[in-house]
């Protein structure tokens, strides 16, 4: 008989109920603290570091017990489902960009220095790409590094850095080549304590306890160690991460979606008008099964967008187009979904929606992100374009 | 990791019922549509060739596949047309089930090995012309008299109705009770040959007007003993079984019909011109198609995890319904927006992409409405 082969098998379930264990003792009692606060402490990356929980992909060498690609995306779902969008967009940047991209670009020297305290949590890391004049238009970015000697000197600007703020290290794409575009682009391993560095923390409408960051480079000296894979590889380096970015970012949104819906249904079994609790007009009844529709629909295509992943990281040729395209997809379907079913649940609160003693409105103002970062919906809808042969010529 | 549930065995079937669909069915689709009618001979080739049986039990005279093997016919229909996926989805996911679920050997012998074969041609009958969605108040009834039963009422949209030579009913036997409005309700195999039984009137469609849809009389129509199909008064229970696995086959086609109608969609923005170039070099249309792509492959992507829970032998009441649901919205929509794209050519009748947006109407009402899906999930979840 043939079967869809299940994405999790029982080692996950073991690992799911460890992750929401950590996540309801560690994050969730203290979630409208920090939001209140904009903020959540450090530690937090130690903790989840001490507890295991940035290694599920990475291999156990360097202190990782993976990879373990379906594993990774237990960890998100648990995550997202604390409800802090912004503490769990930090977490990933740190362990989904930066810390990913040390384990597929870095050398041993590197990935001893910058990967291993990375997965421990001690070290912090963030990527630094998008500028305030090259946002989805990666090969238009202006930073610039020109080499000295066994040095690189990087100046210019980047913006909408998450965990930037906070940042002990940024992976920095930066132009070294006269002919800009595709093949002039090369990382770089930053220190942010390195002279000339500087950054402002940026103060956003959602992900309020994120360390999203403005950096300034302003002749940042950067030994030539610390230049991640070869010269001009890092358009090419970036391209290649999106897609694994852009799944997580699906099952967040998922999950947020979920959150939402349970937290909209709740309010509407006890919120009474018109003399009965609200969730016996049939309306809202046929409104939430809508919404659980389309959250089962979006979780349903990023599934299958990753089942494919991971079989393209095992080495099975399933097309990187046809991934490209199936990620794509999810991406584009689940931020909108994730944001639609969140403005769903603020009307049902009516004006509680608008209260921040409610989490409602805070589910709609962080899912919102979703269609922007990561790239952004018409980017998607460029992408999957292509791939039917559409498009531009 | 294993990608797709489909085997070596799944991609010959699909090659051989593709060829099926491509060379007796699509050239005839548009002669049909207008003359509103299509040859029983549809029903016996596709029983020739092995077809209506596909995912069931050889000692029960089918093929003896998967469910998958179902989801492969199914989607070769579904590409290119609704109305003939639906008339042999009647067939194989609607009116023979139930009798392989519930009904004896005999009853085996006598209606489901023929149906498979091609022979004979089965509908389902639940509608009547007071009750639709609302099953419990059917009022189409069955009398003991002796060893027969005498069946009194009027069955209506019976797909298939008009040709059927057996309808699988659900009939009253008994009165509902207070406590439990779906008591007294039994499931029967119905002779369309008997006497007083007649096809009242074949019914003219806004779509899908080549499958016949019938109002049917029965007058004083006399039952054997061996008409009734599984245990009387359980018929309540006998029919909602039915329709999980009616909904699984119209999601199923449903969905192939919206990803060939976004397909023929693409290819028709790649080849035509406005303004000097191919309208699928412009960004408006190209996203609006590269949204429909997505839509459908979400759906698809639900509708594959029902199939793999059905074909686990789970059922699935919630992911059904959700499938249901979906189906009906996605290719109104996709079909809405594919007509968009076609400009004018999408009003001209005959054409392919006008028969589909037609037709597509018809799926969020048909097999338990859109409202009826979202009241068993709001059941399902707690809340309704």
């Amino acid at each position: 008989m043939s079967e869809l082969e299940p994405l999790f098998r029982e080692e996950h379930d073991a690992y799911r109920q460890a992750a929401r264990l950590f996540v309801s003792n560690e994050i969730a009692p203290h979630v409208e603290e920090w939001e209140r606060q904009r903020d959540f402490p450090r530690d937090l990356f130690e903790k989840v570091g001490g507890a295991g929980f940035f290694g599920a992909k990475f291999p156990e060498h360097w202190g990782g017990t993976g990879p373990d690609y379906a594993a990774e995306a237990v960890w998100i779902e648990e995550l997202s489902r604390a409800g802090s969008y912004g503490t769990a967009s930090d977490l990933g940047a740190h362990s989904q960009l930066a810390a990913l991209y040390l384990d597929r670009f870095g050398d041993d020297d590197q990935k001893n220095r910058y990967l291993r305290p990375s997965i421990e949590g001690r070290l912090l890391g963030a990527l630094g790409v998008t500028e305030p004049d090259a946002g989805s238009d990666v090969s238009a970015i202006k930073t610039w590094a020109r080499r000295d000697g066994a040095e690189w000197i990087l100046n210019g600007s980047k913006v909408y850095i998450t965990n930037g703020a906070r940042a002990d290290y940024v992976v920095i794409a930066a132009g070294t080549s006269d002919d800009s575009g595709h093949e002039g682009i090369t990382l770089f391993i930053v220190d942010t304590a390195t002279p000339g560095f500087d950054r402002n923390r940026m103060k956003m409408i959602a992900w309020e306890t994120s360390h999203t960051g403005e950096l300034f480079l302003n002749d940042v000296r950067v030994p030539d160690a610390n230049r991640l894979g070869d010269i001009g590889a890092g358009f090419r380096q970036i391209m290649a991460n999106f897609q694994w970015e852009r799944l997580m970012m699906s099952l967040g949104a998922v999950a947020l979606a979920e959150l939402s819906l349970e937290t909209a249904i709740d309010y509407a079994r006890e919120r009474s008008a018109f003399g009965r609790p609200i969730i016996k007009f049939q309306v809202w009844q046929h409104r939430f099964a809508d919404l659980a529709v389309r959250i089962r629909t979006g979780k349903a295509l990023t599934y299958r967008a990753l089942r494919h992943h991971i079989a393209f990281e095992d080495g099975v040729d399933v097309g990187r187009e046809e991934l490209v395209r199936l990620t794509s997809m999810a991406k584009l379907y689940t931020q909108r979904m994730a944001w639609q079913v969140a403005d769903e649940c603020v009307q049902v609160h009516g004006g509680a929606g608008a209260l921040k003693e409610y989490p409602a409105q805070r589910y709609w103002r962080d899912a919102r992100v979703g269609s922007i970062g990561g790239g952004t919906d018409d980017i998607m809808r460029n992408l999957i374009a292509r791939t039917m042969g559409l498009g531009a010529a | 990791m294993q990608l797709s549930p489909f085997t070596e065995e799944h991609d010959l079937l699909r090659k051989a019922v593709g060829e099926w669909v491509d060379t007796e069915i699509a050239p005839h689709l548009a002669e049909w549509e207008e003359k509103g009618d299509f040859p029983d001979d549809v029903f016996h080739r596709a029983g020739e060739l092995g077809f209506l049986g596909l995912s069931f039990p050889e000692s029960a005279g089918g093929q003896g596949g998967d469910y998958w093997a179902q989801v492969v016919f199914l989607e070769e229909l579904g590409r290119v047309s609704q109305a003939i996926s639906m008339v042999l989805s009647v067939q194989t996911d609607m009116a023979t089930p139930p009798i392989l679920e519930f009904g004896t050997q005999e009853q085996i012998d006598k209606w489901l090995k023929p149906a498979f074969r091609g022979e004979l041609i089965g509908a389902i009958g639940i509608t009547e012309p007071d009750t639709g969605s609302d099953v419990a108040s059917i009022r189409t009834h069955a009398a003991r008299d002796g060893d027969e039963w005498v069946l009194n009422g009027s069955k209506m949209y019976i797909t298939n109705g008009a040709r059927a030579h057996f309808i699988t009913m659900v009939v009253r036997t008994g009165e509902p009770e207070e406590a439990n409005p779906w008591a007294g309700i039994s499931m029967f195999i119905v002779d369309t040959s008997l006497p007083g039984f007649t096809v009242s009137k074949k019914l003219e469609k806004a779509g899908m007007k080549m499958s016949d849809t019938a109002l049917l009389y029965m007058e004083d129509v006399r039952l054997p003993a061996d008409a009734l199909l599984g245990v009387e008064g359980e018929g309540f229970r006998q029919i909602m079984w039915e329709l999980q696995g009616e909904r699984m086959g119209v999601s199923v086609f449903g969905v192939a019909g919206a990803r060939a109608i976004v397909e023929e969609a693409t290819k028709y923005a790649r080849a035509r011109e406005a303004f000097g170039r191919p309208i699928g070099e412009f960004q408006a249309v190209s996203h609006r198609l590269a949204e429909m792509a997505t839509e459908v492959e979400a759906v698809q992507s639900l509708i594959y995890e029902c199939c793999d829970l059905w074909n686990r032998g789970i059922y699935a009441t919630e992911e059904i319904a959700m499938a249901k649901l979906a189906v009906g919205q996605l290719s109104n929509k996709v079909a809405d927006e594919a007509l968009q794209v076609f400009g004018g050519a999408g009003l001209v009748e005959g054409t392919s992409i006008s028969r589909a947006w037609l037709g597509a109407r018809i799926g969020r009402i048909g097999g338990g409405s859109d409202e009826v899906q979202r009241q068993i999930l709001a059941r399902i979840m707690g809340i309704g």
